[in-house]
């Protein structure tokens, strides 16, 4: 049933996918929320937390502030710490009972840069949608305020890297394979977004001759780049044997020609239902139902449960709504890969092989997660 | 952490000696962190606390999140569902229907049908006028054999009235209604875990020949039922106070409110009251009260050379507690809290004579990202509660939440010997705080 689930777990929302994006940044992000979106985010969707301090707060927003329309004190707030934290900017977003309340952001934001000097801008979450559309519009709002002058194209091959989170690649190790295996292509890394990466190096993200998309919360920024520097972005994850050298191909291709490739949509279309059926972010799960139509020989159908534009899906690929249109899915896949907690869903004669996706599952089976890139698939398909 | 000039941490707005504190909110409000002290309980854990029941949450996704992976961390997914809240739903009056519709779709789905069903709506629901009423009547129609408990996720009203944990703690004791009354049986209300056997509150009501029950000791849905027969409500926590005036009102049953306390004078007086409504005299806490010295004087022995450093989250009275182990000799030298309850006045009063450099520290202020988590060299620490470990950075901690389930001055020697084992015995602070809601099972 639409917006229901018996047992299976749900996403993490945008406010997640904001603070997620701009963690390692050097700003301060304020989810105007009572108390929940702090702790969930900080507990669930933030693997950093402990260990790197980051300004992410929230605004403690109470009944009669949102009632009474007290957007002083947030505003006050927030300029009161930024000024004794010094941020490089300053990113406000909001929860569901602003969105009732129909809080201004950008207004608020343009209040808060006039008192304070700081760069700040407003972002429009809701606590209704997936971390993919949180973090893209933060991505896409530091990019597009702090990457804004022309600068010369490196005089090597080089790439950014847009849409990298634990959200979608944890800490374990990923997004520093992505790195080496980038580098080993031959492209040197102007810039992560946003892991591992300073808001300078972003900065410099125009002087990359092409950017590589992992997520689809890159997308939108990839367009930006593309729009104000010409960049040609290709959209994939290195993961498998054969696959990596697909991709550097790709990105290759793109660089000299300046134009934009799915490799990881660019799939053999199986007009059957039993094949093997990934579950996941677009992108990463694309990427990995071609890898596993080239390393293993089979071809695979996505199941995304997430926002996704359509270039990124094959045309065998399905939308999975919903825990219903999930267990429909599953049930006619010849095996599922996707995060264990969609098992409870997979009839018992489907193989079910535990994939976890921390935006899904969180930290519960964070340790192990397997890192896929450029290296065999751990499963025999 | 930001610096002076001098180049010592600026805490200005977040700590402040209570000499020069103010009562009973010593900071001013403002933007809000997250420490990563996970043991506390959240609604979630509370309400599993109802055997035989299901949980589901009908919320937007970002708070959703939260309380399903609670669920999940915890193991209990198959006692957890959920409905999310989309923008439309919230503008083309579909709300109740979307509830209506998924929690009976939710139901006619699980394997087996549980005997009550808490059903939380939050803050959106509330501010877009949801008639949780009709909801309620519409599902009871449907589903006869169910109790279905309205509860709320609602943290935007929490200065509007009743906390969500003081709401969870009240809903969770819902579904006992008036019936005949089995003499000589109390209920203890409000807790998350048991309170220790060997408490001076527990052995009284044992010792007058009363029967004692918990729904943390409640095994089947028949047994939590079996509480309403109980004609004693006793609560000691100030979470759970609500919870036992909403049973004495619609039980007709007496709620003694018996506040968990570390001052040796109103232990006794607690206890005399319960005597008296056990009907029973009133004990003779000397030897109690000796062994709790004793016990105290013990483990400042064994942890002396330990600066001691106290939160919220261990104690609804950390500053009571501050006063007790500072009475007795401990270098108690911080108490970690945002607000103190009314019940801390008098110890509030009394340490600013007795220790005027206490400092007392925020824990949700801004600058808290920053702060502390240093190794304690030079002047080591020993915390009470899990956020003094965490803003600490020691590892000598008393791993406890909302008092441990120790009570009276058994309760205050239990709490000695736990200092000296956290004085002898290092703990790995960051694994063992971020698990969620101790003494719950855990997948991490």
């Amino acid at each position: 049933m639409k917006q229901t689930a018996r047992i299976i777990s749900i996403h993490a929302a945008d406010t997640s996918g904001v603070c997620s994006m701009l963690y390692e940044l050097g700003g301060m992000v304020v989810v105007h929320d009572a108390s929940g979106c702090n702790s969930t985010y900080s507990t669930h969707d933030e693997p950093r937390w402990y260990r790197r301090d980051s300004m992410i707060y929230i605004s403690a927003l109470t009944e009669a502030d949102a009632i009474l329309g007290n957007d002083e004190k947030l505003i006050s707030d927030i300029v009161s710490a930024a000024n004794d934290l010094a941020p490089r900017f300053i990113a406000v977003c909001g929860a569901p009972v602003p969105l009732l309340a129909g809080t201004d952001f950008d207004a608020i934001a343009t209040e808060i840069e006039a008192r304070s000097g700081i760069p700040t801008f407003g972002l429009h979450t809701s606590g209704m949608n997936s971390y993919l559309v949180g973090a893209s519009e933060a991505l896409e709002a530091v990019v597009g305020r702090f990457c804004a002058n022309p600068v010369p194209r490196t005089a090597e091959p080089s790439a950014n890297i847009l849409g990298a989170t634990p959200l979608d690649f944890s800490i374990l190790g990923a997004v520093d394979s992505i790195r080496e295996w980038l580098e080993a292509a031959g492209f040197r890394v102007v810039s992560c977004m946003a892991m591992d990466s300073t808001l300078d190096d972003i900065g410099r993200a125009g002087s990359a001759h092409v950017n590589l998309v992992v997520s689809s919360c890159g997308l939108a920024t990839a367009e930006l780049l593309r729009a104000r520097f010409g960049t040609p972005w290709v959209a994939g994850v290195p993961v498998g044997e054969k696959f990596p050298a697909v991709l550097a191909e790709s990105l290759r291709e793109a660089a000299k020609t300046g134009e934009r490739a799915l490799p990881c949509a660019d799939r053999a279309f199986s007009g059957s239902d039993t094949v093997p059926a990934i579950a996941g972010e677009a992108i990463f799960s694309g990427s990995l139902a071609k890898a596993v139509e080239l390393d293993a020989g089979r071809p695979c159908r996505v199941l995304c449960p997430l926002e996704a534009d359509d270039r990124l899906l094959a045309p065998c690929d399905l939308r999975i709504a919903d825990e219903d249109a999930a267990a429909y899915a599953f049930a006619r896949a010849a095996c599922v890969i996707a995060d264990p907690m969609y098992a409870p869903v997979c009839p018992a004669d489907t193989p079910f092989l535990r994939l976890p996706h921390e935006a899904f599952s969180g930290r519960c089976y964070r340790k192990e997660t397997p890192n896929l890139i450029n290296r065999p698939l751990p499963w025999r398909l | 952490m930001l610096k002076r000039l001098n180049g010592e941490d600026d805490m200005t707005g977040a700590e402040v000696a209570i000499r020069d504190a103010e009562f009973p909110v010593p900071f001013a409000s403002g933007l809000e962190y997250n420490a990563p002290a996970r043991g506390p309980w959240n609604i979630v854990h509370t309400g599993m606390l109802m055997p035989e029941s299901h949980q589901v949450f009908a919320c937007a996704q970002g708070c959703l999140r939260g309380v399903i992976l609670t669920a999940a961390e915890m193991v209990a997914m198959d006692r957890m569902s959920w409905i999310s809240v989309d923008r439309n739903d919230l503008f083309d009056g579909s709300l109740e229907r979307n509830i209506v519709e998924g929690t009976a779709d939710i139901l006619r789905k699980l394997p087996r049908k549980p005997r009550a069903v808490l059903l939380f709506l939050s803050c959106v629901h509330l501010f877009a006028g949801c008639d949780f009423d009709a909801i309620l009547a519409e599902l009871r129609a449907m589903f006869p054999d169910v109790v279905f408990v309205d509860c709320y996720m609602n943290p935007t009203m929490r200065k509007s009235g009743l906390t969500p944990d003081q709401l969870m703690r009240r809903q969770l004791y819902a579904p006992l209604a008036p019936c005949p009354s089995e003499p000589k049986t109390a209920n203890l209300i409000g807790n998350d875990r048991p309170t220790d056997e060997s408490s001076e509150l527990v052995r009284l009501v044992r010792e007058a020949g009363w029967k004692l029950r918990d729904v943390t000791a409640c095994g089947t849905f028949d047994e939590y039922l079996a509480m309403a027969k109980s004609v004693l409500e006793i609560t000691y926590l100030p979470t759970a106070a609500a919870a036992g005036d909403a049973l004495e009102r619609r039980l007709g049953r007496k709620h003694l409110y018996l506040p968990l306390s570390y001052d040796f004078d109103e232990i006794a007086r607690n206890l005399a009251k319960l005597a008296g409504a056990l009907g029973i005299e009133s004990p003779d806490g000397t030897g109690a009260k000796q062994h709790a010295v004793r016990a105290l004087e013990h483990a400042r022995e064994v942890a002396g050379e330990f600066s001691i450093e106290i939160d919220y989250t261990a104690t609804p009275r950390p500053v009571g507690l501050a006063l007790l182990l500072a009475e007795h000799g401990f270098r108690v030298t911080r108490v970690y809290t945002d607000a103190m309850i009314e019940e801390e006045r008098p110890a509030f009063e009394r340490l600013r004579t007795l220790a005027p450099d206490l400092l007392l520290t925020a824990t949700v202020h801004a600058k808290m990202r920053f702060a502390g988590k240093g190794v304690h060299e030079h002047d080591p620490v020993l915390a009470i509660g899990q956020k003094a470990a965490y803003f600490s950075g020691t590892r000598h901690f008393v791993n406890i939440v909302a008092g441990g389930g120790m009570y009276g001055f058994d309760g205050v020697a239990r709490l000695a010997a736990l200092i000296e084992d956290a004085a002898t015995h290092e703990k790995d602070t960051e694994t063992v705080i971020q698990h969620k809601g101790l003494g719950c099972r855990s997948c991490l």
